[in-house]
């Protein structure tokens, strides 16, 4: 009720105002500017790797003082700090870069305005789901200054080595149980505001694509995390009280058998955590291909092909994610049955993302297409997801896997999804969608200067992945593979790959400066700038408090754009006629 | 104040999914709950059907105490329902009565695991260390012992004294019915205590059963641990109706009855939770 009267208050403290918002749009804020911090700093920790991976063993100039002499002597990269930096780029690209962008931020900006709802369903609670990532985030950073340095067992963090790592191991736990807090409160929201806060007329069949995305998005965070965090708990009694869940009998470290109970199973963490991790790829990219449907049916004009088709095929995907775990385990040494079960599973979840791709490409057919950044880096999307989802394919059968699993391969595989993919989609979407919530526009040459070197450093940095690994060269090496003599022949691709990072670095520099001088210095545009339909444009500039005017009510479907006998090339979902 | 800014759904339920808000949003959050407890349940089988052997839980564990406690919890549901009931009928006092109850009822419940816990600590330090030192080393380990026992005695003082206070309203003010309820009540808490402080002083008989002597105890701490855990959340939730939480029903009676509905749909889980846990941690 305080939040009612703030509105009619304009002088509120500082706090208030800023930080302990409940406002959507504040907090939607905080986790973009929060997240793209943490995307930030996990690009730097691997361009330090590709210093290593380039010039393994050179000192590392100027900076590798800097990190001191239990991290790199004399500028030299320990092997440890290799791991920890490896492993924390995983954890913070994935559940504190990515997710909370493509999740916290677009989802608590937009949904409520796509939906013409006055705010989230549980305001509180959404502060609560900020500030629960906000503590996490913190305790994963703090655990690179405990002793022994933070995890280092990889995002996967498999028993047992992660179970006999040092203290900072123990650290991650604790942040992936807040991590997990946050995504759980934010899906609960999600749902209960998409499902109760639509205005009048908006049936589920007339919800924006984006909003279809985040909400199969929130089901798959509600219930694919918990059993991650059943998963984290058990393995911090293993670390705290000594307990032997992922411990087996009989181990022996560095030659010394262990003293503790054993009779526990090294795979029951994996099964536990793929069971988690493969739906949250899908966090990572239904989100993407949501922002990605706005972008494309609103500039080349035209509806959404197959609208339906995408949204059946999005459902089937939710659910489908839940059963194809096991092709993360197929080198784990399962029976024949259980292996071809999870093989015809995953070849079954790649036919509604085929469906989804060919709907978007379809979209493009016949339209007036307007190349502006955001569309841009929309149909950047669309070849680069692509080539993620077909590399995937063969890791999906277990024979090609034997082969492919653990090496550059896989790293380039997700890799293509996540980043020329899904990042692609952040990059639209923050260009798409800036005009609302600052009135201005962003810079188009600028924009440019952007998308074009990004576009060509992705495809330097991830295609020779591709080739490494299918030369059989083994992911998280410390020198990249240069000790074996079948890598001798892909090994001068390491630094092909890292000067596209660094070179890939400077080019985000012009985004930087685009979103900051924006603010004062983009061009001034109106309400709906890029003559869109759906209701987020509706509102004043940028929303205030409570988002609308009037009480919105929905006539028609999202993607009305060119509707025969219309004077203008778009009839907005707000429009009772068609003008 | 504008009607933009007002929450839709917050009191009455939207038409066409027949639900408020916050009712959905405990549904939710019970699915992901089922999901986090079914994980661990699928761990024990895991681990259970990997075994060699699994010991018989009536063997570590005690089945009176662990039927006593099932009682407390399922009682505890029934008042929590009485709870929202009353609200219904616009009977406040009798609210707090049976919501107090719910959360003496949870407290004991808790109690009990608490002494179930610390029986499981008895140290055999005569094993470990030379004779030399059993004996300072003895001493050492009764004066810790002891000093373990002090927050229990508070907890179990600071429940006698709830009891009895609560007792006393309710003599004032209720039918003969519910002085009964309070009583007996008050009784079985009573010998739930004395079951598990005889337990505790049996301590010396059973061995040393800390998380890591064996899976199953692994299992044991992990499972009702957690679930301890959403009892104490529980505890606090209903805490906060009770005392300044309950401000609500002077300007908005109807969603402050709606809160207890929802804070009931939790409780019930948690009870549900246990409901699957005794069996197969006691009996199983
Ligand atoms: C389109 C169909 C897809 C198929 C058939 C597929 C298949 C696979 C398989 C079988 C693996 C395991 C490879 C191995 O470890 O040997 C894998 C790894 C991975 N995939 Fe996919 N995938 C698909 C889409 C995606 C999407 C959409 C994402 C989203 C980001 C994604 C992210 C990942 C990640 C992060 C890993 C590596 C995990 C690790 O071991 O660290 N994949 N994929
Ligand atoms: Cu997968």
């Amino acid at each position: 009720m305080t939040s009612d009267h703030n509105a009619h208050h304009p002088k509120v403290g500082f706090w208030r105002q800023y930080v302990f918002n409940t406002d959507h749009k504040m907090i939607g804020l905080w986790y973009g500017i929060t997240a793209l911090f943490f995307l930030f700093f996990g690009f730097c920790l691997v361009m330090l790797m590709r210093w290593q991976l380039a010039y393994p063993g050179v000192a590392l100039p100027v900076i590798g003082k800097w990190f001191g002499e239990s991290r790199m002597p004399d500028g030299v990269m320990l092997p440890e700090l290799y791991n920890q930096l490896g492993a924390m780029h995983g954890t913070i690209m994935v559940f504190m870069g990515i997710v909370p962008l493509a999740v916290g931020a677009y989802g608590n900006v937009l949904i409520p305005l796509m939906i013409g709802a006055p705010d989230m369903a549980f305001p509180k609670i959404n502060l609560a789901s900020y500030w629960a990532y906000f503590i996490g985030g913190v305790i994963m950073l703090a655990s690179f200054f405990v002793p022994g340095g933070a995890a280092a067992a990889g995002w996967t963090s498999y028993a047992p080595l992660a179970v006999i790592s040092t203290m900072g191991q123990t650290m991650w736990i604790i942040g992936m149980v807040f991590l997990i807090t946050s995504s759980l409160l934010g899906a609960v929201n999600f749902l209960t505001t998409i499902i109760q806060m639509r205005a009048p007329g908006l049936t589920f069949m007339k919800l924006p694509f984006f909003v279809w995305a985040q909400f199969i998005t929130a089901f798959l965070l509600l219930l694919a995390f918990p059993p991650l965090e059943a998963a984290a708990v058990m393995q911090l009694m293993d670390r705290v009280a000594h307990t032997s869940f992922f411990m087996p009998s009989g181990l022996m470290v560095s030659g010394q058998p262990l003293q503790i109970s054993g009779g526990g199973s090294v795979l029951l963490w994996q099964h536990l955590f793929w069971f988690l991790a493969h739906p949250e790829v899908y966090v990572l990219i239904l989100p993407a291909m949501g922002i990605v449907s706005e972008i494309i049916a609103n500039n080349s004009r035209k509806p959404l092909w197959g609208y339906k088709a995408m949204v059946f095929s999005l459902i089937f995907l939710g659910f489908m994610s839940f059963i194809v775990w096991a092709h993360h385990m197929y080198i784990t040494g399962m029976g024949t049955g259980i292996s071809s079960f999870f093989q015809a599973t995953t070849m079954i979840i790649s036919i509604p993302s085929v469906i989804i791709l060919t709907a978007l490409f379809l979209s493009l057919w016949g339209g007036s297409i307007r190349f502006n950044t955001p569309m841009l880096f929309a149909l950047a999307f669309l070849p680069m997801f692509g080539i993620g989802g077909l590399t995937g394919l063969p890791l999906g059968l277990s024979t090609p896997d034997i082969h492919l699993h653990d090496t550059y391969y896989v790293i380039g595989h997700f890799h293509y999804i996540v980043a020329p993919g899904t990042i692609f989609a952040l990059f639209a979407g923050i260009y798409y969608w800036y005009p609302k919530l600052t009135g201005r526009k962003m810079n188009e040459f600028l924009g440019h200067l952007h998308f074009w070197p990004t576009l060509v450093c992705m495809n330097f940095l991830f295609m020779p992945m591709l080739i490494q690994g299918l030369a059989g060269v083994s992911r998280r090496l410390y020198d990249g593979g240069m000790e074996y003599s079948h890598a001798q022949g892909v090994m001068h691709l390491n630094g092909v790959m890292s000067y596209a990072a660094w070179i890939m670095a400077l080019f985000q520099i012009p985004f930087i400066i685009n979103i900051l001088l924006s603010l004062k210095g983009g061009e001034k545009v109106n309400d709906n700038p890029w003559g869109s339909t759906t209701l987020e444009w509706a509102t004043a500039t940028p929303p205030p408090h409570g988002n609308f005017a009037f009480d919105p009510k929905v006539y028609r479907g999202p993607y009305e754009y060119s509707v025969p006998g219309a004077s203008v090339d778009y009839t907005p979902q707000y429009q009772e006629k068609v003008i | 104040m504008s009607s933009v800014h007002v929450l839709p759904y917050t009191v009455s339920p939207r038409q066409d999914t027949g639900l408020f808000n916050a009712k959905l949003g405990i549904w939710l959050f019970l699915g992901s709950e089922v999901m986090l407890f079914g994980g661990l349940f699928s761990a024990y089988i895991l681990l259970r059907m990997g075994a060699p052997n699994w010991p018989m839980g009536s063997t570590i564990l005690s089945i009176p105490i662990g039927t006593f406690n099932t009682i407390v919890l399922i009682t505890s549901s029934v008042t929590m329902v009485m709870a929202w009931v009353s609200l219904k009928l616009q009977e406040l006092k009798k609210f707090r009565m049976y919501l107090g109850l719910t959360i003496l009822l949870a407290l004991t419940f808790l109690m009990v695991k608490a002494f179930e816990y610390g029986a499981k600590f008895s140290i055999h330090y005569h094993e470990y260390f030379p004779a030399l030192f059993n004996l300072a080393v003895h001493r050492l380990a009764g004066g810790i012992a002891a000093m373990a026992l002090v927050p229990k005695c508070i907890l179990g003082f600071f429940f006698l004294w709830a009891v009895w206070s609560l007792a006393q309203v309710a003599f004032k003010d209720f039918s003969r019915f519910v002085r009964t309820a309070i009583l007996l009540i008050s009784v079985i808490a009573f010998i739930g205590i004395i079951l598990t402080l005889f337990e505790l002083g049996n301590r010396h008989s059973h061995h040393n059963f800390p998380p890591s002597y064996s899976t199953y105890m692994a299992i044991y701490f992990t499972l009702t641990g957690l679930h301890g855990l959403h009892v104490l959340g529980g505890i606090i939730v209903n805490g906060y109706f009770w005392g300044p939480g309950r401000r609500m029903w002077l300007d908005q009676p109807e969603r402050f009855t709606n809160r207890i509905e929802v804070a009931g749909l939790y409780w019930h889980f948690v009870d549900l939770v246990w409901i699957f846990l005794f069996p197969v941690l006691y009996l199983l």
